[in-house]
C-alpha cells in the first residue's frame, strides 16, 4: 500500500515576464519527513515555497496537499509555520506578541497573559530567556531574531513547517545551533518540513531527503545519505562548492 | 523616412505611457475595492484602528495646527490689503473664515497629512514588504489587507474631518490674532462678523472634503507600500509616489468636490 505524500508538486511552472523561474517542477514530500531544497541563487527555491503557500500563483501544474488540490488556503495555513530568511518579525510588536501572533487572532484567541506565558515557553524551547519576550525585535541580534522566528513558526505546533535559508547571515556556531534546533523541533512535532538553503552543513543536519533545483527543474532528488554519491555532476559541483563544472558561476 | 520613424516612435511612446497610466488606475481602483470590501467582513482589528487613529489623527495635530495658524494670519493680511483697494477691509473676518473652512483648511491639512502620514504609511508597508513581513502575516493566517490597509484607511477617513475642524478653528484664530493685533479690528466685531457670515454648509462641505482627502492619503500610502520595489531605493520611490500621487489626487478631487458641492 502506498501512502499519499503530504505535499506533491506536479509540473509546476512559473514565469515573471520573460524570466521562466520554474519550468515543470515535480516533487513529493512524505508526511513527517524533512526535505531540503538546494540550488544556486535565483534558481526559484523561494518562488517554489511561495507557490506552495499560494502567495505566488503558478502558471501551470498542480500542487496537492494530502493528495488534494488546496481549496481552502486558510485551513492549510492554520496548521502551518514558517521561518523566513530575515526572520520577518513585526518591528512594532514586542517579541512575545510576535511569537503568539497567530494565537492572538480569531475566535478562540488567547488573552494577553496566556499568550505571554505561551511565548515564554516557546522562547525557552529555542534557547532564549524569558526577558527576551518583552524586548522588541530591533533590540535583538540576528541569531536571536532567527530563534524568535523559529519560536513563532512552532507556536501553534504546526504539521507543516517551511524554513527559508535558516542559517543565512549567522556565524557557524549559531548556524549549528539553529540547525540542531530545527532538527529537534521537526522530530518532536512530527512535522513535514521543507527547507531551502545553500548551506551544506544545514543540509546534512536537517534533511531526510534532498532535492536540487537547477534551471527551473528538479535536477536530483534522493536521500541525504546518497548525496555524496549522486553521480550527478551538477550536484557534485554544488555540494563541493567548486567554481569549475557544468553550473555556470556567473548567471 | 527618418521623420516617419520619429513620429511613429513618439506616438508609440505616448501610447505606452497612456496604457501604463490606465493600468495603474485600474490597479489602484482594484486595490481600493478590495480594501472597501474587507472593511465590511470580519475579522476586524479595533486595536490597530485605535493605534492608527492616534498616529494619523492626534500626532498630525501640531503640523496641521501650525500650517492653518500661519495661513489664517497671512490670509487676513492679504484680504485686508486687497480689500483696501475698494474700501472693503471689513470683509476680512468673513472671508478668512469662509476661505479657511471651505477651501484652505481641508486642502492644506490634506497636503500636510499626505506629506507626514502618506509617506510614513508607504515607507512602513514598503519596508514590511521588502523584509517579508507581509508574507509572514499571510502565513500566520492574517490577511494583510485587513490588518494593514483597512485600519489605516478607516483611521485617516475618520481622523481627517476632526483634524480639519480643529485646523479651521486655529486658522480662524490666526486671522483673528492678525486682525485684532496688527490690523486694529475690534475683537468682538471680528468674532461677530466671522460667525454671522458663516453657514453650516460651509463647515460640512469642508469636512466632506477632509474625509475624502483622508481616504486618498491612506489609499495611496498603502497602495504605494504594497507595490514597493525591492531595497532602499524601492521603498524611497514608494514614499515619493505616495506623497506625489496623493497630493495631485487631493487637488484634483478638491476641484471636483467644489463643483459638486457649490455649483448649484
Amino acid at each position: 500500500m502506498t501512502t499519499e505524500p503530504k505535499i506533491a508538486l506536479k509540473g509546476v511552472e512559473k514565469a515573471f515576464g520573460s524570466n521562466e523561474v520554474l519550468r515543470g517542477v515535480d516533487l513529493a514530500v512524505d508526511k513527517g519527513s524533512s526535505l531540503v531544497v538546494i540550488g544556486g541563487s535565483g534558481t526559484g527555491k523561494s518562488v517554489l515555497l511561495k507557490c506552495i503557500l499560494g502567495i505566488v500563483a503558478p502558471d501551470a501544474g498542480e500542487i496537492l496537499i494530502d493528495g488534494k488540490r488546496l481549496k481552502n488556503r486558510e485551513d492549510f495555513l492554520s496548521h502551518f509555520g514558517m521561518l523566513f530568511q530575515g526572520a520577518a518579525l513585526f518591528d512594532s510588536l514586542p517579541v512575545w506578541h510576535n511569537v503568539a501572533f497567530r494565537l492572538r487572532q480569531g475566535k478562540g484567541k488567547l488573552g494577553k497573559k496566556d499568550a505571554q506565558e505561551l511565548a515564554i515557553e516557546k522562547l525557552r524551547r529555542v534557547g532564549l530567556k524569558p526577558e527576551v519576550a518583552f524586548q522588541f525585535p530591533a533590540e535583538l541580534s540576528g541569531g536571536m531574531q532567527k530563534r524568535v522566528g523559529l519560536a513563532r513558526a512552532i507556536a501553534s505546533e504546526p504539521s507543516v513547517i517551511f524554513f527559508d535559508e535558516p542559517t543565512t547571515g549567522l556565524d557557524p556556531i549559531m548556524a549549528g545551533v539553529i540547525n540542531e534546533l530545527i532538527r529537534e523541533i521537526v522530530v518532536d512535532l512530527g512535522a513535514t518540513a521543507i527547507t531551502i538553503t545553500h548551506d551544506m552543513s544545514s543540509v546534512r543536519a536537517i534533511a531526510d531527503h534532498v532535492a536540487m533545483l537547477h534551471a527551473g527543474k528538479v535536477r536530483w532528488h534522493g536521500a541525504v545519505a546518497d548525496i555524496d554519491a549522486s553521480g550527478d555532476a551538477y550536484v557534485d559541483q554544488f555540494i563541493n562548492g567548486r567554481a569549475e563544472g557544468p553550473i555556470e558561476s556567473v548567471r | 523616412m527618418l521623420a516617419i520613424n520619429y513620429i511613429t516612435e513618439a506616438l508609440a511612446s505616448i501610447g505606452r505611457s497612456t496604457l501604463a497610466l490606465f493600468a495603474s488606475i485600474g490597479r489602484i481602483v482594484t486595490f481600493a475595492i478590495s480594501a472597501l470590501s474587507h472593511m465590511l467582513r470580519a475579522p476586524f482589528y479595533p486595536r490597530e484602528l485605535a493605534v492608527q487613529l492616534l498616529r494619523i489623527g492626534y500626532f498630525s495635530l501640531p503640523v496641521v495646527g501650525l500650517t492653518t495658524l500661519f495661513t489664517g494670519g497671512a490670509l487676513a493680511l492679504q484680504i485686508y490689503a486687497g480689500g483696501a483697494r475698494f474700501n472693503a477691509e471689513s470683509v476680512v473676518p468673513s472671508i478668512v473664515a469662509i476661505g479657511m473652512v471651505r477651501e484652505l483648511g481641508p486642502v492644506l491639512a490634506g497636503l500636510m497629512v499626505a506629506g507626514r502620514v502618506g509617506a510614513s504609511i508607504a515607507a512602513e508597508i514598503g519596508t514590511m514588504k521588502v523584509t517579508e513581513q507581509i508574507d509572514a502575516l499571510t502565513t500566520l493566517s492574517t490577511n494583510p489587507i485587513k490588518y494593514l490597509v483597512v485600519p489605516r484607511i478607516l483611521a485617516a477617513t475618520i481622523a481627517m474631518p476632526f483634524l480639519v475642524l480643529i485646523g479651521n478653528i486655529i486658522g480662524i484664530l490666526g486671522g483673528f490674532l492678525v486682525g485684532t493685533l496688527r490690523l486694529d479690528f475690534n475683537a468682538a466685531a471680528y468674532i461677530n462678523n466671522t460667525v454671522d457670515f458663516m453657514e453650516a454648509g460651509d463647515v460640512t462641505s469642508g469636512l466632506i472634503k477632509a474625509a475624502v482627502f483622508g481616504f486618498i492619503v491612506a489609499l495611496m500610502g498603502t497602495y504605494s507600500g504594497f507595490t514597493s520595489g525591492r531595497g532602499a531605493q524601492g521603498v524611497g520611490q514608494a514614499t515619493t509616489n505616495a506623497v506625489v500621487s496623493a497630493s495631485i489626487l487631493i487637488l484634483a478631487s478638491n476641484y471636483l468636490l467644489t463643483e459638486l458641492l457649490f455649483s448649484a
